[in-house]
């Protein structure tokens, strides 16, 4: 081959590049390995992480059960190794499975469009805050303090170099649900969008239909955001929201330290041709036949350029693809009977326990506790305790974010409690108690 | 004559709400061990919704069908090569999906104690350190989800940087031949565009950004190998005009398949670039995604990166949120660690030399579809190619036939197109990028087949222009999926939802 390109040797292929610009040593990494040491490195690195620990952790991501059919269907190499479906005679299968995935997203969430997934659910709040400025006109925005301090932390980052004022608006003490006086006190003409998590981050369960109201009356649009997308299938969906903005990665993503996850944006019909991201759209083929392609393209990047409604290229089709069929196979049945489960179990944890927040909650609650020392006992005995809230909420640093999901067993639960109870029966954390 | 395919029967499949009936099952879910909770009496009726309306209810084997019957319908790098320019579709090992879903770092929460996430910390550890070696930088954030994210992650960095030395400046400079995610980017950070016109050899002319390189331009953002798949000769020299104005150089690594153990952008002037993990290394593109985009800087960027980074603590590793110059996050926890994981195994499967042998594999092959089809298709710029190379559909316009229609008559010969028109300096581009992965016998296979359809337009061109005629559905109507938009399934009577 090299002969064929006129050249005697493929190093003669870098002849060209001038020579101040290559590497004149070999690079510093080790000589290549074989599968199997492959598989032993990374067994030896999961053996560094936790193994056989039960957990309690939820604030965003989330164990659920993993349908064995997930992994088969995205194992198949058509599925993992195909790429964006451009080329649309050749990628039904992937297009057919986005539309499913879409018309599912709008069934969950009550709105009349869906993208084909964004990076994450963080990434997706700033992402329709863009879209309510470009609907509205309008540039500032407000964001409910007990929405997951990390998401926004990133609609920070995204807003402080689009000119695209954010402000917090608090929670109220004894409920735990937005402050909708605080909230009315801030809302004025120039904010373009009201941005709500439900459930919040301490898990309680918002009135959207109410901060809806009061956001239009306003004229901004309401946002709203959930993190836990099992939720979906029990809780009354957003209806009055304008746009939804989630993460999706209870269905059947694997926590995996972080990511990839899949994030979601859905809206209102009029709203359509300012959702960023991938839309897969029906159409037919030359013969009449029902076929799908990618649409609405002139939105994005590769058309738009420095005008598209966001840089966004990627879509995360493959994790995508495990949420569809993860509803797929729960079906309209199974996605409500597995909501009840989480709430039976979270409701059984909380039975017992010191709740924070009065509001009504799905699977997470907050609880008073010394969460340092609970945390440390729990570890004894191989469980891994909630998240304590000091580093993200200086007031509600004598509490811990708990979450109880269908895969926690009642047995951990039991001990959870004991060692919560037995904890606070010990005279000394007496003067924790606010 | 058509080598590589033959027609095959393939099913026909429904839309799941389409074979949906009301009682069938899929899943099964353990009795509950805990009292079962009335939603009402806990959540309120307000808040309990009646039904999910229109939610499919299919059993496990229609489920298992439903989805293979929709695999058999797509083309995959299993099935052969992707050409596509500028993608890098190369082989996505299978040892990457093993190792990352290692159950102890499948099911890892980016929230459980550090003292029991040390071999995920490790191993984002090894990644910065091996990409970091690989690009000649200083210092590595995997924070970002894609390609495009690190761009924008780069770009704000740049940004904070020059405002720290009291100007964030107003422009970033773009040459013409650039990917549309570039400008998209500059936009979201804040930064408007100008163009750099490419000079007749495609490269960036150097006279151009010597004028356009004032003291309102914060840098400039190249890719280099630029889109074309050529070298940038003078790049030293770029980079130095660039910072003798104060300015910074962004590079968009996506063409690191050329480079990789042959040079490195850290050593070429380049301050700030992203990789695409789901292009160079191996991982998956699934369709569209996930993907990552790490983005490797110098020195002077490093307080600036992404929150938080990781530190030793005694003989641990530990989260540093102690980052006071820090852009902040540009998303929740710490990064598309199951991509890194793949990513990794791919590194350690090559090791060092393994690495540049695919890379010079990567340009051979390029050269070697190149040489083949320079006597029949138009190349508008002669420079040596390195892992891709474009050609113009000049040629075959005078007979009515364009770049796109080419593509489509591929597909009757058994390969993904190449990509379509872009970049846009190149009219009627032929984008190829045919990556380390294939062998002779499959790019013989695909050199034979464009040749071939360039003979048949010259005897034939309806038979291109009317292509595919093989695939299971036939050219598809993207005009009249965006004049009417329909972007889910509604049932046919009764209420929308």
């Amino acid at each position: 081959m090299v002969s064929a390109c006129g050249l005697g040797s493929s190093e003669e292929l870098f002849a060209h590049m001038p020579a101040d610009v290559k590497l004149n040593r070999p690079l510093n990494i080790a000589e290549g390995k074989s599968e199997y040491e492959i598989v032993d490195y990374f067994r030896g690195r999961a053996q560094e992480c936790a193994s056989g620990y039960e957990s309690f952790l939820g604030a965003g991501v989330y164990q659920h059960y993993r349908p064995v059919l997930v992994d088969t269907v995205v194992s198949r190499g058509e599925f993992l190794t195909s790429y964006t479906p451009y080329q649309a005679e050749i990628a039904q299968g992937t297009l057919t499975a986005i539309f499913e995935f879409q018309t599912m997203m709008c069934q969950l969430t009550g709105m009349d469009v869906a993208n084909a997934s964004m990076y994450d659910g963080s990434s997706a709040v700033p992402e329709a805050a863009m879209m309510a400025v470009r609907v509205t006109g309008r540039s500032r925005v407000l964001a409910a303090r007990n929405m997951h301090p990390e998401y926004r932390e990133v609609l920070r980052t995204y807003a402080s170099h689009q000119g695209m004022p954010v402000d917090d608006f608090n929670y109220a003490r004894e409920s735990g649900l937005i402050d909708l006086t605080d909230l009315e006190a801030k809302l004025d003409k120039d904010v373009a969008a009201v941005i709500v998590q439900s459930p919040n981050f301490f898990g309680c369960v918002e009135d959207i239909k109410t901060a809806a109201d009061l956001a239009h009356r306003h004229g901004a649009l309401l946002v709203m955001v959930f993190s836990e997308a099992v939720s979906l299938g029990l809780l009354e969906p957003p209806r009055d929201a304008d746009i939804v903005a989630g993460e999706l990665q209870s269905f059947a993503i694997s926590p995996s330290y972080g990511g990839p996850f899949a994030g979601i944006i859905a809206a209102k019909e009029k709203h359509m041709r300012q959702i960023p991201g991938r839309l897969v759209g029906e159409t037919k083929d030359g013969n009449g036949n029902r076929a799908f392609c990618l649409t609405l393209s002139t939105r994005e990047q590769h058309i738009r350029r420095e005008k598209a409604t966001s840089n966004i290229c990627t879509n995360q089709a493959l994790i995508a693809l495990m949420a569809t069929v993860y509803m797929a196979v729960y079906g309209k049945e199974g996605l409500r009977e597995l909501a009840e489960q989480n709430l039976a179990k979270a409701h059984y944890l909380a039975d017992g326990l010191d709740r924070r927040f009065t509001a009504p909650f799905f699977n997470e609650f907050v609880v008073r506790a010394d969460a340092e020392m609970l945390n440390e006992e729990l570890l004894k005995k191989r469980i891994i305790g909630g998240l304590p809230l000091a580093r993200f909420y200086p007031e509600l640093s004598d509490c811990m974010l708990v979450c109880a999901t269908e895969m926690t067993k009642r047995i951990h639960m039991d001990a959870f409690k004991s060692v919560a109870q037995s904890l606070s029966e010990t005279p000394m954390l007496a003067g924790v108690r606010a | 004559m058509i080598r590589k395919t033959r027609s095959h029967l393939t099913q026909n499949e429904p839309l799941l709400f389409e074979m949906s009936s009301p009682g069938k099952k899929a899943y099964q879910l353990p009795e509950l061990d805990v009292p079962p909770v009335d939603p009402t009496e806990a959540l309120g009726a307000g808040h309990v919704r009646d039904e999910i309306e229109g939610f499919p209810e299919v059993s496990e084997v229609e489920a298992i069908r439903h989805y293979t019957r929709l695999s058999t319908w797509n083309y995959a790098i299993d099935l052969g090569l992707y050409p596509l320019g500028s993608c890098t579709m190369k082989y996505n090992p299978r040892v990457n999906e093993l190792v990352a879903r290692t159950e102890g770092l499948a099911w890892a929460h980016p929230y459980q104690p550090e003292s029991l996430s040390q071999g995920a910390m490790e191993i984002m550890a090894v990644v910065e350190e091996e990409l970091a070696e690989i690009t000649g930088m200083d210092a590595v954030t995997l924070q970002p989800a894609a390609g495009a994210h690190g761009e924008m992650t780069g770009i704000l960095l740049m940004r904070s940087l020059l405002e720290s030395r009291g100007d964030a400046r107003r422009k970033l400079l773009i040459p013409d031949s650039a990917h549309g995610t570039n400008p998209a980017t500059a936009t979201m950070a804040g930064y408007s565009v100008q163009n750099i016109k490419s000079n007749d050899r495609g490269l960036v002319d150097l006279a151009a950004l010597e004028k356009a390189a004032t003291d309102e331009v914060a840098g400039l953002m190249i890719t280099n190998p630029n889109t074309i798949g050529v070298f940038e000769e003078n790049i030293v020299k770029v980079c130095e005009i660039v910072h003798s104005k104060g300015g910074l150089v962004y590079m968009d690594g996506a063409n690191m398949n050329a480079l990789v153990g042959v040079a490195r952008p850290g050593d070429f002037g380049i301050d700030v670039m992203h990789l695409n993990l789901h292009k160079t290394f191996s991982t998956p593109h699934g369709g569209g995604g996930p993907g990552a985009g790490p983005v490797a800087v110098k020195k002077n960027l490093e307080p600036f990166l992404p929150l938080p980074r990781m530190k030793r603590s005694g003989d641990a590793w530990a989260w540093d949120y102690d980052r006071p110059r820090s852009i902040g996050r540009v998303r929740a926890f710490y990064g598309n660690f199951g991509v890194l994981v793949r990513a990794l195994a791919y590194i350690m499967a090559h090791g060092g030399p393994g690495l540049r042998r695919a890379t010079v594999d990567a340009v051979l092959n390029a050269n070697y579809i190149r040489k083949h089809l320079e006597p029949h298709f138009d190349l508008p710029f002669k420079a040596p190619s390195m892992h891709e190379c474009v050609f113009s559909d000049s040629r075959q316009a005078k007979k009515g036939v364009r770049t796109g229609d080419i593509a489509k008559r591929l597909i009757d010969y058994g390969f993904h197109p190449y990509t379509v028109s872009f970049p846009l300096i190149v009219p009627g581009a032929l984008m190829i990028e045919p990556t380390e992965t294939e062998g002779k016998r499959e790019l013989d296979l695909f050199i034979d087949a464009l040749i071939s359809i360039a003979g048949e337009i010259e005897e034939d061109p309806k038979m291109v222009l009317k292509a595919p005629h093989l695939t299971r559905t036939s050219r598809v109507d993207e005009v009249e999926a965006a004049r009417k938009p329909v972007l889910r399934w509604k049932p046919q009577n009764g209420d929308a939802r």
